[in-house]
């Protein structure tokens, strides 16, 4: 009886969890269903109609949407650039140096984080405003904005990631004549780099959905999101699932590359 | 150039730092200063020429006049789709913490995965999802869960599913990091004790996990309530939320100064409450 009791403990927290998966991959499916809708027959673009390859064919049909695309693109990249090499230098300080003002800097990280969105956007917007930008708004207030919110969540990553770090590593490294040059780059960096890149690629999905802050400090410039937006007042366009979809795939595919990799690697240290 | 090595290692701190620093310093806390004075300015002003600072304080009575039920819905959606989030996250944190076995990583990969699908493709499909004559409003009228003239689009229920849903990443993940630090030989330590599974789960797995419920409702809390997406795309104007308030009045209605007057109660009450929320949990040293 009890090992009945046991194995159902077991099983139905896993299966409840499973339950829970699945809830947050529904909206996933149904972006991946539509991208395949015919919507050009019928004005009501939420059920699905017919299937086509279409939209898959045609990804650039929507006017405008490409170039939104290629927005938010060179925005995140240039932000998880800046954000991740800024970043990661405080991290490393915040972690391997005791300063006069190390716990101010830990606050000054934390809070943006524990800002809501439209908070942040609002500050920055009076702060352009006031700054006699109020109509330059565009490309570069974005990326001030996106490298902002990107740049805490790159420290606390990395920060985790280092302090977790065994210190000894580096010592033994020094011990046998590193100098301290060779030893950050042969023992240091490659062990903290799945945490750079971990937060590289929190940078960029932060920075690619971002549709609050973006929205307040954009001017002109449409990036994805703000295509999306735009698109919902009037029926949003079927090729907006198959970017949806793609990015998706994309981003799945680096996470599994990675974690095939890091236990390779593991494999080949194990078996020396 | 020892002499100029020795200064450098001194100051490497703060060469590593400065950046970041500096950045936060201009586009975080110079803006925050900036939002108090635009809110406390003379409304009679434009965006492009900017306004003149009077210490206006009649712009915070304004907008509580205006505005409380807006504040309140937002606070009130917010809490439920955190409590939603606590037991939906909780149960899927603490799987793959202590029953996933070798399909830990797979099943933790699986919960980021969504979120680069973009939140508002995402949302939109929730429209989908709970339209009118959609599956899942005939299901719950055939099984008669529901009356005939109901519906889920377009009503506080949509929202606040709205929000479940999209912040409950943010709740899994810190769960999922104080729930992984837990040593199963405590639980067993407490079963050859004889303790029942939920004195179990209440006296020893629950207390462990404060850290992560309080990091993971705090994440989950603070961006829901200033969430306007959800409010905008799958509710009705009954529906509305703070956010929605402060866009529309910084966007179409350029009253910078009432914008920015609103957006600095909302973040003051969300510190007041944050504070008493983490006093009260008893768990001070997290911030």
């Amino acid at each position: 009886m009890t090992r009945l009791g046991h194995w159902i403990g077991k099983h139905l927290v896993l299966a409840l969890g499973a339950l829970v998966l699945l809830y947050m991959y529904i909206p996933n499916f149904i972006v991946a269903l539509m991208s395949f809708n015919d919507a050009s027959a019928s004005r009501n673009l939420y059920s699905f109609q017919s299937f086509t390859w279409d939209n898959w064919l045609n990804p650039c049909e929507p006017l405008g949407m490409c170039e939104s695309l290629r927005v938010s693109i060179s925005i995140g990249l240039i932000a998880t650039l800046v954000a991740t090499v800024l970043g990661t230098l405080a991290a490393f300080a915040l972690v391997r140096h005791r300063f006069e003002g190390r716990s101010t800097m830990n606050l000054l990280v934390f809070l943006p984080m524990a800002t809501p969105e439209i908070v942040m956007g609002s500050s920055l917007l009076a702060l352009f405003v006031a700054a006699g930008m109020g109509g330059r708004l565009g490309f570069g207030t974005i990326l001030i904005a996106h490298i902002l919110f990107c740049l805490s969540f790159v420290v606390v990553t990395v920060r985790s990631r280092l302090s977790g770090l065994d210190s000894n590593l580096e010592k033994a490294a020094m011990d046998l004549y590193a100098n301290e040059w060779q030893t950050f780059w042969r023992v240091t960096f490659p062990l903290v780099f799945p945490g750079i890149l971990a937060a590289a690629l929190l940078s960029f999905s932060l920075s690619f959905d971002d549709f609050i802050i973006t929205n307040l400090n954009s001017g002109q410039t449409v990036t994805f999101p703000m295509f999306v937006w735009g698109a919902a007042q009037r029926g949003v366009p079927m090729q907006v699932n198959v970017i949806g979809t793609v990015m998706f795939l994309a981003a799945l595919a680096i996470v599994i590359i990675g974690e095939v990799g890091a236990s390779r690697r593991r494999k080949l240290l194990a078996s020396r | 150039m020892a002499a100029l090595q020795r200064a450098l290692g001194r100051n490497s701190a703060y060469l590593l730092v400065g950046p970041a620093a500096l950045w936060l310093g201009i586009f975080f806390v110079i803006p925050m200063i900036s939002l108090l004075t635009t809110s406390l300015s003379d409304p009679a002003g434009s965006p492009i020429y900017g306004y003149s600072m009077t210490w206006r304080f009649e712009n915070y009575v304004d907008v509580v006049a205006d505005y409380w039920p807006y504040l309140v819905r937002s606070f009130v959606y917010a809490g439920i789709a955190t409590v939603l989030c606590l037991i939906l996250g909780y149960t899927l944190a603490y799987a793959i913490a202590f029953k996933a076995g070798r399909f830990k990583t797979l099943m933790l990969v699986l919960v980021v995965a969504p979120f680069f699908t973009s939140f508002l493709v995402r949302t939109l499909s929730w429209k989908l999802i709970l339209a009118d004559n959609g599956w899942l409003v005939e299901t719950l009228k055939t099984l008669h869960l529901m009356p005939e003239d109901g519906r889920l689009l377009a009503t506080p229920i949509a929202v606040v599913a709205g929000l479940t849903y999209n912040f409950l990443p943010f709740m899994i993940l810190p769960l999922y990091a104080s729930l992984e630090k837990i040593d199963p030989k405590l639980n067993e330590a407490a079963a050859d004790l004889y303790a029942n599974p939920f004195k179990r789960f209440w006296n020893v797995v629950w207390p462990l996990s404060l850290p992560g419920v309080v990091g993971g409702t705090l994440l989950t809390f603070i961006p829901a309530s200033g969430d306007y997406i959800n409010a905008s795309l799958l509710g009705n104007p009954n529906t509305q939320m703070v956010g929605n308030r402060i866009q529309s009045l910084f966007t179409t209605g350029s009253d910078y100064p009432h914008a920015a007057a609103l957006s600095v109660i909302l973040m003051v009450l969300i510190v007041v409450m944050v504070m008493v929320y983490v006093r009260r949990a008893g768990t001070e040293d997290l911030l």
